[in-house]
């Protein structure tokens, strides 16, 4: 590498070297293996694999790439209160781009990019957050002169693999979300010929994210997916059945406004809108901040941020049992139909019978007269 | 998703469209129909007209003690469907909630427990109905596409809604969309078939009280 490169690096140490030299004990270094294996579900003889996976991992480039996004996904995945030792892992993550978190601008930063890209060729990971526009030639987002669309086909080339953090990315989001203006679409629509896992939420859980990471680092491979291309471990079970209130479900205990009895009794959010049923994420049993809480037990129904479409499934509040809005758009035209037809048809009916009566009064022409005919 | 994209949205509009419709055809065929005058002299029996009608609806909950043998298991099996069906469909909160958002009306639920217990019994009850009528050959000679078909759509949101509940066989959200597809398909049969007696039982009943009663049958 030339002296003069801003972005020289030292030579890569492993994970293990570099956690002994800042002091982390094995111990540590065990405990938080066996806390991310546990989120993930994992068997408890993974914890040590994932220890010794880890401590032998190399500083892994990843290049996050943001799109049509809000930076949520960013400001969430920075603030991750799991053990620190997990915020030491993210020093052993060379983030060589990321708009939000890198020092570098204009050239310089997009220097980085393509020097990462060449250095680790066919290593490095690319981190996508927010959704690409494809409608006219897709001008709707670019960066140093470059369409989204552009970027990410560059980019991923020769990556090892894509991580789409947060709903847009994963499925559109909200820049997809009808009438999608821009013609934004999921990253796993565009990238087909490498593995993208899709880690979804509006944003994603901070651990969720991690999690994600440190498996890729420890395994080197993919964990397992649903049919959305979501880690099991993580969206392998709806939020409806790990909420802690779920009894007041079964029992038919509901809030119905935000400030009744029921809602101060933390009975089920469902009439108010609740979308646990439907939701796969790990909010209830993760938790946010460090554990603290998630949007239901702070008193607001699930929104479904982690589903494709979440933003257009019908309203925030509106039970999901209803029907969407605009089902009897064309009531009032059927009910008119339904009386108009019966009865032109009545009339109808009526009429020929009344044909038919009159024939009948009509006197019945005897054999005789029949043959005088 | 999707599919409860759809089912909630498209399949609900279009089986709401036809289900009105359809039940207001009927019931304007019905209203505006030909009424042959009848000109016959009543017999000396003959109460009110209002009131034989009413004995009759009352009359037809029970069958006369010589056909009560006979048809018991039927009746019994019967009178568990119905009002089974009627406790899902309008003790449910989530149903509740589906009326509320139609119409603005608001009632009083069961709960959700006690509904799952109603929909595994009317569930047993509706197969009974069909082993029943599938065992009895006379039965079986004059049932028709309209007898089978009103089963099949109804007891199919009884069942999907239990596998829905209890996540059975798919994930939740697919047994809801066809959950609701299965009640979207019920709605656009109902005003064509036999099923249309939800509406009308009372006034055939009716009917054919009125009309006995002018014939002074007791």
């Amino acid at each position: 590498m030339a002296d003069n490169n801003p972005f020289d690096r030292k030579p890569a140490r492993t994970l293990g070297e570099a956690l002994n030299e800042r002091g982390i004990s094995r111990r540590s270094f065990l405990k938080f293996a066996s806390y991310t294996a546990s989120i993930m579900a994992l068997p408890p003889a993974a914890a040590t694999a994932m220890a010794e996976g880890l401590a032998a991992a190399r500083r892994q480039s990843v290049i996050w790439l943001s799109f049509q996004e809000c930076t949520g996904c960013t400001e969430s995945f920075t603030r991750a209160k799991a053990p620190s030792i997990e915020d030491l892992i993210f020093d052993f993550i060379s983030l060589d781009y990321h708009h939000t978190l890198q020092n570098a601008s204009g050239h310089l930063a997009e220097l980085a990019r393509e020097q990462a890209m060449e250095e680790n060729k066919g290593e490095y990971l690319v981190i996508v957050d927010g959704s690409v526009p494809l409608k006219d030639d897709g001008i709707y987002s670019t960066i140093a002169g470059m369409t989204n669309l552009q970027m990410l086909e560059d980019t991923v080339r020769n990556a090892k693999a894509v991580i789409s953090v947060g709903s847009c990315a994963a499925f559109g989001g909200i820049p997809g979300a009808d009438p999608n203006p821009t013609g934004a679409v999921a990253i796993d629509r565009i990238i087909t010929d490498k593995p993208v896992i899709n880690l979804p939420g509006c944003p994603p859980i901070p651990e969720v994210m991690t999690g994600t990471v440190a498996y890729l680092l420890s395994f080197d491979g993919i964990p397992e997916l649903d049919h959305l291309g979501r880690p099991k471990a993580f969206f392998g079970e709806a939020i409806h059945d790990r909420c802690y209130r779920r009894p007041f479900y079964e029992k038919g205990m509901f809030a119905k406004s935000f400030d009744d009895e029921g809602a101060r009794q933390g009975w089920c959010l469902f009439e108010v809108g609740c979308k646990g049923p439907v939701t796969y994420n790990a909010c209830a049993t993760l938790k946010w901040n460090g554990g603290v809480s998630f949007p239901i037990q702070s008193g607001h129904g699930c929104l479904g941020c982690s589903e494709p479409g979440f933003w257009d499934l019908g309203g925030f509040y509106k039970p999901l049992s209803t029907g969407k809005d605009g089902v009897l758009k064309y009531a009032a035209g059927a009910a008119a139909a339904g009386v108009a037809i019966g009865a032109a048809s009545a009339y109808a009916v009526r009429s020929r019978r009344k044909t038919i009566m009159g024939n009948a009064t009509q006197p019945v022409a005897t054999p005789d007269e029949k043959e005088a005919k | 998703m999707e599919l409860l994209e759809f089912a909630r949205g498209p399949a609900l509009t279009f089986a709401l469209t036809v289900f009105i419709a359809g039940v207001l055809f009927r019931i304007a065929v019905i209203a505006f129909m030909w009424r042959t005058k009848d000109s016959s002299v009543g017999s000396e029996r003959e109460r009110p007209a209002f009131l034989a009608a009413l004995q009759e609806i009352g009359r037809r909950m029970w069958p006369l003690s010589v056909y009560r043998q006979r048809t018991l298991f039927n009746l019994i099996n019967g009178y568990v469907f119905h009002i089974g069906l009627a406790i899902i469909v309008f003790l449910l909160l989530p149903h509740i909630l589906f009326f509320q958002d139609l119409t603005g009306l608001y009632w009083g639920h069961l709960p959700n427990n006690l509904i799952y217990a109603v929909s595994i019994i009317t569930l047993i009850s509706l197969i009974a109905a069909l082993v029943m009528r599938l065992g009895n050959p006379a039965q079986r000679i004059i049932s028709t596409f309209d007898d089978y078909f009103s089963w099949l759509v109804t007891f199919l949101p009884v069942l999907t809604g239990i596998l829905a509940t209890m996540h059975l066989g798919a994930r939740y959200e697919t047994l809801l969309a066809l959950h609701i597809l299965s009640v979207a398909l019920l709605l656009i049969y109902l005003p064509f078939g036999k099923l249309m007696h939800f509406f009308l039982v009372f006034v055939t009943r009716s009917q054919t009280g009125a009309h006995l009663n002018h014939r002074g049958a007791q």
